[in-house]
Order: structure tokens, then sequence, then C-alpha cells
């Protein structure tokens, strides 16, 4: 349902993805592995229309999304929960999710997805007067999962969505992901936690310098030479 | 002397709700579009017009005639984002304050070349039936029609603060101002909250503006004035709470009273400034800022 071709990108005159294409199927978990720099946030970013690739193509259910605004990407059907959460820090809980259902698609089902992230995240139910900032990085993280939920989204995409946050939180949010992947949204997932991200992916890509390097079914990249010697190798030792 | 200054004190705090009130105006617009609209004052000397001409054509009571200046001055908000300032918004952040300064300065000159035109240069005021006439507290003299513009100007700085806290768009103005990359992320039209956000301060800046015309006086020239004490209050108060601003606004009004009492008249417009200065260097986030 999402296919990405022969994406271009760049910043100024440092390109940022150099022809990439892949692809997510209706209730697929697909995650995108890469250091630092390999382009993951870019390639995002071109799919939520914050960034304009300079060529190739982003198809979603045979549409072209280059041209559209973000906001009407995600009444298409495609949140994002961005890189460091970027929530609205000054508003409480409920706003945060409130505002998640603005679009139409979102706002038509709002009760329901509310209901839906709360089961999810019962804390939020017991904080949500609290204003966001006063929140632990974990709980601000659900808090930005759910916002994203709001919109009634079929693909999910996660920016780092465990980075900074405390590890037994991190197990929460991946079972949430995996709970929500069950409710048939596809997701596509950047993670640092090569090996979290592996076990929960049913496919991966692995990006770096701007191309698709490698792909593969999840546990069998973790099992494969070069990921095992280049993203889990440093984290395994440390284990 | 007590006398005295407790009388310029309820003066300062009369004239500063609408400091507050102009200043609401701006430091939405500023908050939400990162844009400086310097022709704040000229929206505002053009709302005091629209009341004078209620007034003097059609003898609409100034404050009955707020009801058609505030959706006229919404309406001219979205008339001037859709062929102005909307172009500056699509700046990156750094030059959209440098466009909106060339902008609003060139504006400002045609609104006050316009206004010179229509009304000249002579200064203008509306005097009601009730004009004259006072509340004695004490040793103390309050002017009614002061007393009533105080009053309605925190009642459109409450119903604003309402506006923008249970209102669903008025909650996507204020992600907008926190994060506009993030509310379009979470399917936000930002360019919309931009438009409604600077609708609203001009209508506020056109409220402003018909309070001004009755209780104190009108001129094609007074913008300049009214955007620097509009600035005054906004850089006292910081960005993000409009209760904040309007009580920065009764502040400036009574601080200006008060020299202006010890010091005389022309100290009055070096406070503000003094004011100005000081936050900068002490609190750049202003009192209230997020």
């Amino acid at each position: 349902m999402l296919e990405i071709q022969d994406l271009h990108a760049a910043y100024g005159d440092s390109p940022a993805l150099a022809g990439v294409t892949l692809s997510v199927r209706p209730g697929e978990i697909v995650a995108l592995l890469g250091p630092n720099g390999a382009g993951k946030s870019t390639l995002l970013g071109c799919i939520a229309g914050l960034v304009r690739p300079r060529a190739g193509a982003v198809r979603w259910e045979g549409q072209d999304l280059r041209a559209l605004s973000p906001h009407l990407i995600v009444e298409r059907g495609l949140a994002m929960v961005p890189e460091g959460r970027r929530l609205f820090g000054s508003m409480s809980v409920e706003d945060n999710l409130e505002l998640g259902a603005f679009c139409a698609r979102g706002r038509a089902a709002s009760r329901e997805s509310l209901e839906r992230v709360f089961a999810l995240f019962p804390v939020l139910r017991a904080r949500r007067r609290e204003i966001v900032r006063s929140l632990s990085g974990g709980q601000q993280q659900m808090v930005a999962v759910g916002r994203a939920l709001m919109a009634s989204p079929r693909l999910l995409m996660l920016d780092e969505p465990s980075l900074g946050i405390a590890p037994q939180l991190v197990r929460a949010i991946l079972d949430a992901l995996a709970e929500i992947n069950r409710a048939g949204v596809a997701i596509f997932l950047v993670e640092q936690n090569v090996r979290a991200a592996l076990t929960l992916a049913h496919r991966a890509y692995i990006l770096e310098g701007g191309r698709v390097v490698g792909e593969g079914g999840g546990t069998e990249l973790l099992h494969d030479a070069h990921v095992r010697r280049a993203y889990l190798g440093p984290l395994a030792v440390r284990e | 002397m007590t006398t005295l200054i407790a009388q310029q004190i309820l003066l300062g705090l009369l004239l500063g709700g609408l400091y507050g009130l102009a200043a609401a105006g701006l430091s939405l617009v500023f908050g939400v579009l990162k844009v400086l609209d310097v022709a704040h004052g000229e929206l505002i000397m053009l709302g005091g017009y629209g009341a004078f001409w209620l007034f003097d054509l059609l003898h609409v009571d100034p404050f009955a005639s707020l009801l058609l200046v505030i959706p006229g001055a919404l309406l001219l908000g979205a008339l001037l984002y859709a062929v102005l300032f909307g172009f500056v918004v699509r700046a990156g952040e750094e030059t959209r304050i440098k466009n909106s300064l060339l902008v609003g300065f060139g504006l400002a000159l045609a609104l006050h070349a316009l206004a010179v035109r229509m009304w000249t240069a002579d200064d203008r005021s509306i005097t009601t039936s009730y004009g004259g006439a006072v509340i004695s507290v004490g040793s103390l003299t309050i002017p009614v029609i002061r007393l009533a513009s105080l009053a309605v100007a925190l009642a459109l700085i409450a119903g604003l603060h309402v506006l923008l806290t249970r209102w669903r768009w008025g909650k996507a103005i204020r992600a907008t101002a926190e994060d506009w990359q993030a509310a379009l992320l979470t399917g936000i039209d930002v360019r919309r909250a931009y438009l409604l956000a600077f609708a609203i301060g001009t209508a506020l800046a056109g409220a402003a503006g018909t309070l001004v015309s009755v209780g104190y006086s009108i001129s094609p020239s007074m913008g300049l004035e009214w955007t620097l004490k509009a600035l005054i209050v906004v850089v006292l108060a910081g960005l993000g709470s409009m209760l904040g601003t309007f009580v920065a606004g009764l502040f400036v009004g009574v601080a200006e009273a008060v020299s202006a009492a010890i010091f005389g008249g022309p100290y009055r417009e070096v406070v503000g400034l003094v004011i100005f200065v000081v936050v900068l260097v002490l609190r750049p986030r202003g009192l209230f800022g997020r």
C-alpha cells in the first residue's frame, strides 16, 4: 500500500537519499535500520510531506503523495510519531490526544480511538488532565503514539520511539505497537534498538548512505552476518 | 499628593487595559505566525476610525459599534493575510521576521496615508451623551466611559482565552504556536491556523481602536505609538499567556501614569522604553512567557 520508488532527496548540496526503493504492505510491521545519517529520518520526512524529494515517487494506494501538504497526508491515513516526540508540551494529555484527531478522518472515530489509546496505555487515562511536560519520557512517548493513533491511521510511522526512554517502558511501547498491528494497522518503524526492532518486525530494510543495502525477514536479518557485525555486535558485547 | 498619585494610578489602570488589549493581538500574531506586524498600531487606528464613522454617519453608539467593527476587522485581517502576510510565512523562520518588518512598515505607511486622505490629519474622538459621566469614590474620580472600556477589554481578553483553550481551532492555533511542524504532522492545516490567528489579532486591534476612540482620541499618526506600546507590553509579558499580556498592559499603564505624576509629563513615554530594556536584559522571555 506504501510504495517508494527510486527516491532522491538532498539538503542543499549534500544528498540524503540516493535512490531508495521499498514498500510496506497492508498489515505489515516493517523496520528501517541503519546508522546515523543514513537518511532514515529524511525518508520518513518525505513520506509525511515535510521534506520535498528531488526525484522518485512516494505512492500510497496508487496515489502520489509528493504534492500533498502533511496535514492532507494524515487525512489519507498515514500518521507519524516524530523523533523526539514533538508533543505540545504546555497542553494537557487530553488536549494532545484530541489534537491528534484533528483531521476529519480522526474526528469521525475520536471517541473509540480515545478508548483504544487508554486501553493501550492505562496510565494516560489517570493522567489525562496533566500537562504533558510534567510526564516522564516514557509516558510522553505513550502520548506521542496515542496522538498519532487518534488520527485512525492505516499506516503508523515511528521515528526512534525508544530513544531516551527507560528500558521497561521501551518494552511497553513495543508491546503496544504489536497490539496496534494486531488491530490491522501497518507499522513502519525506524529504530536504533535493532534487536528489538527485528524481533517485532515482519520485514526490515537496511539503509546506508541513502541507499537500501539489505532487505529481509525480521528473524532472517537477526542472524545475518553483516547485520550482526554492524548493528548487533556492540550491543551484544554490552549485553 | 497621595490623592493625586492614587488618581493617576487609577487612570493608568484604565488606559493600561487598552494597552493589554492592543498587545494581545500583536502577541497572538507574533506567537503563532512568528512575524512582527509593525502595522498593528495602524490596524488599531482603522478600528478607531471605523467606530468614528459609524458614530458620525449612522449615530451608532461606540460600544454597540464593536459588534460591527470586530467582524469587519476579522474580515480585514483575513484579507491582509491572504494578500500580504500569507506570503511572508512561506519563508523560513529566519527570513520571516525581516520580511514581515518590510511588509509591515509598507502597510503602516499606506494605511497612514489612507487615513490622512479619508479623515484628515486632525485628532478625532467620539463624544457621546454620557461622555462626561464620572463615578466618585472618596476623593477619586472614575470616568464612566474609561471604566466601561476597561470592562470591555477584560471581557474580550477572557473571551479570547476561552477561544484558545476550548475551541478546536483555538487549540490548533496554540499547537501551531508551540511547534508548527508537529502541528502539520498531527493533521492541522497550519496555514489556516495562521489565517485565523492573524484575523483574530486584527479583530482585537479593531476593538482596541474603538475603545481608544471613545475614551481618548485618534489620529492617522497614532499607529506607531500604539505599536510601540503593544510591543513593550508583549516583551514584558512574554508569549503564550493572554491573561498575562493583559496584566502586563495594566502594569505599563500604571508605571507610565506614576512616572508622569512624579517626574512630569514627558517621562510618561520614557518609562515604557526603560521597562523594555530592563526586561530584555533581566528576563528575555518575559514575566509570563513559556
